[in-house]
């Protein structure tokens, strides 16, 4: 595996395989006065924002930094960016200074694929530069996908309901803007659970049908049976138009409020992939509730990308027979 | 009944080995045979019995915590624990260290998934740590698991313990307790097949990839 651009690029086996790395991560680190490892000893890992970013920056940052990587950040105000340089220039630039890993966030879909096509055609052209490019990341583009999300929330599901396969997944809210649902909604069911889409007609995108998702109108009707509810942020920054009615009508329908809680099985989880407007889709006292596995998904967010480093970053390509 | 990764990266100093093929496994030649294997590892139970003291009931003794490295010497840690509190009375605490996240050669090896690492209860601050693994031969996987232990605490003392010392050191490392001692030729391999892993217990020496 050289890059990771998106959950469609896994299979069952390769999904499992990372969700089971990301757990032998977490125990390796289980009980540990230093939580510092060796394995990137001297690689140099790059993270390349240009959108804001806590969890999955800081989460990277982390992951790279307890496997002793150079992690070095770059964001696109600071950078030569703010001064117009292209996506190409800067990817290029940072493959030239000897960048190991590039993990890319932008508000464009397909940018972390087009970095990656530009360093396979550098590569092929032998121009010069040492190697093949850096290893790829997609840390989220625009509204297409983000994996190694997707993954963490796999991984929490996983943890708090066991095997994957058969449970019920409802994602609710804003799945049009959301790279984090369409992620979601792609690897858990290559995962074996059955994704439900709760949203209003607006905020579902073009295509949605050729998904492996089925979709519903009602929250309150897909509330008693599923096993994890994953609620997503309103994406405003993105709204261009009238998606909705109003933010109190949202709520009011696609909100998860204390009274929705208690239609959930006890057991059920509720994920949220953060930033969470409390109050909007989450109700104050939901975001802090035991089933709430938000805080979980951030430590999980670790060791997720801990193994997705390890997994783009060590090795040679040749499989053991 | 594969034969991990581990082994095959301890064959070959520099080089991977092929991975072992039981059919072949068969055909090499017998060192230890399947109550060998029991007899040994209950002599080293006594000898960590009795170069420890862990029986004597000073409070000035080192407390002893055995560490396996995966997958092999982690099974041997539980049976040698097993042996140590039948013949002693006292078990020690057992762990396991996986040493993938330690190795200098991640980056000219094929991937190798991580093995299971357990930090026994009490940690191992101040205790006297017997690592313990299946076959000794370079001698830089024990260098890595000295490297994790560091991380793990500040034990007294490190021991080793190990079914099978093979020879051919690249490192200044020595083993505290050997089940054996075999000398071989560097173009020869090692097996060891242990019951919870092979369904049966035995060491096997055998001629790499033989008239290749």
């Amino acid at each position: 595996m050289k890059h990771l651009l998106s959950v469609t690029d896994l299979d069952r086996d390769a999904a499992t395989g990372l969700l089971d790395e990301a757990q032998r991560f977490e125990q390796a680190l289980l009980g540990r006065e230093v939580k510092k490892l060796p394995t990137l000893r001297g690689r140099t890992v790059m993270t390349v924002f240009f959108e804001n970013s806590t969890r999955t920056r800081v989460s990277f940052e982390v992951a790279g930094k307890w496997m002793s990587a150079d992690v070095i950040n770059v964001s696109a105000s600071s950078s030569s960016v703010s001064k117009g340089e292209s996506l190409r220039d800067t990817a290029l630039t940072l493959h030239a200074a000897g960048a190991d890993a590039l993990i890319v966030r932008h508000p464009a879909s397909g940018a972390a694929h087009q970095i990656a096509r530009w360093f396979a055609e550098m590569d092929e052209a032998a121009s010069g530069y040492a190697g093949p490019g850096p290893a790829i990341i997609n840390a989220g583009d625009g509204m297409h996908e983000h994996p190694t999300q997707a993954l963490l929330d796999a991984l929490t599901l996983r943890q708090r309901l066991g095997d994957l396969d058969g449970k019920r997944v409802v994602l609710v809210g804003d799945i049009l803007h959301s790279r984090v649902a369409r992620s979601n909604a792609f690897l858990l069911s290559t995962l074996g659970a059955e994704v439900v889409l709760v949203a209003p007609r607006t905020l579902l995108p073009v295509g949605v049908e050729a998904w492996p998702v089925r979709i519903s109108d009602s929250l309150d009707a897909e509330l008693p049976g599923a096993d994890a509810v994953m609620m997503l942020r309103v994406q405003a920054e993105r709204m261009n138009g009238g998606f909705f009615p109003s933010a109190r009508e949202y709520s009011i329908r696609y909100g998860l409020n204390e009274r929705r809680l208690k239609m959930l099985d006890e057991r059920a989880v509720v994920l949220h992939p953060g930033p969470m407007l409390r109050g909007m889709e989450i109700g104050y006292t939901v975001a802090d509730s035991p089933q709430a596995a938000v805080l979980q998904q951030v430590n999980n967010g670790v060791h997720m990308r801990m193994a997705v480093l390890f997994r783009l970053l060590v090795g040679t390509d040749e499989v053991v027979a | 009944m594969a034969v991990p990764e581990d082994r095959a990266a301890k064959s070959g100093a520099g080089e991977f080995s092929q991975r072992h093929d039981p059919q072949r496994v068969q055909a090499g030649r017998e060192l230890l045979s399947d109550s060998d294997v029991g007899r040994t590892i209950a002599r080293m139970a006594h000898q960590i019995i009795e170069k420890t003291a862990l029986d004597s009931g000073d409070p000035t003794v080192a407390r002893v915590v055995l560490i396996g490295i995966p997958t092999r010497g982690t099974t041997l840690a539980h049976r040698l624990a097993g042996r140590i509190e039948e013949f002693s009375g006292v078990r020690p605490a057992i762990g396991s260290l996986d040493i993938t996240l330690y190795r200098d050669d991640l980056r000219s090896k094929p991937h190798r998934p991580l093995e299971r690492t357990s930090v026994p209860e009490g940690g191992i601050e101040d205790a006297l740590v017997v690592l313990v693994d299946d076959v000794l031969f370079s001698g830089r996987t024990v260098r890595s698991a000295l490297d994790g232990l560091r991380d793990l605490g500040r034990p007294r003392a490190v021991q080793l313990a190990v079914l099978i010392d093979r020879g051919h050191r690249e490192l200044p490392i020595r083993a505290d307790y050997v089940g054996k001692n075999v000398p071989t030729a560097r173009t020869e391999d090692i097996s060891v097949l242990l019951r919870e892993h092979d369904g049966r217990d035995g060491v096997y020496l055998r001629q790499e990839g033989g008239n290749e």
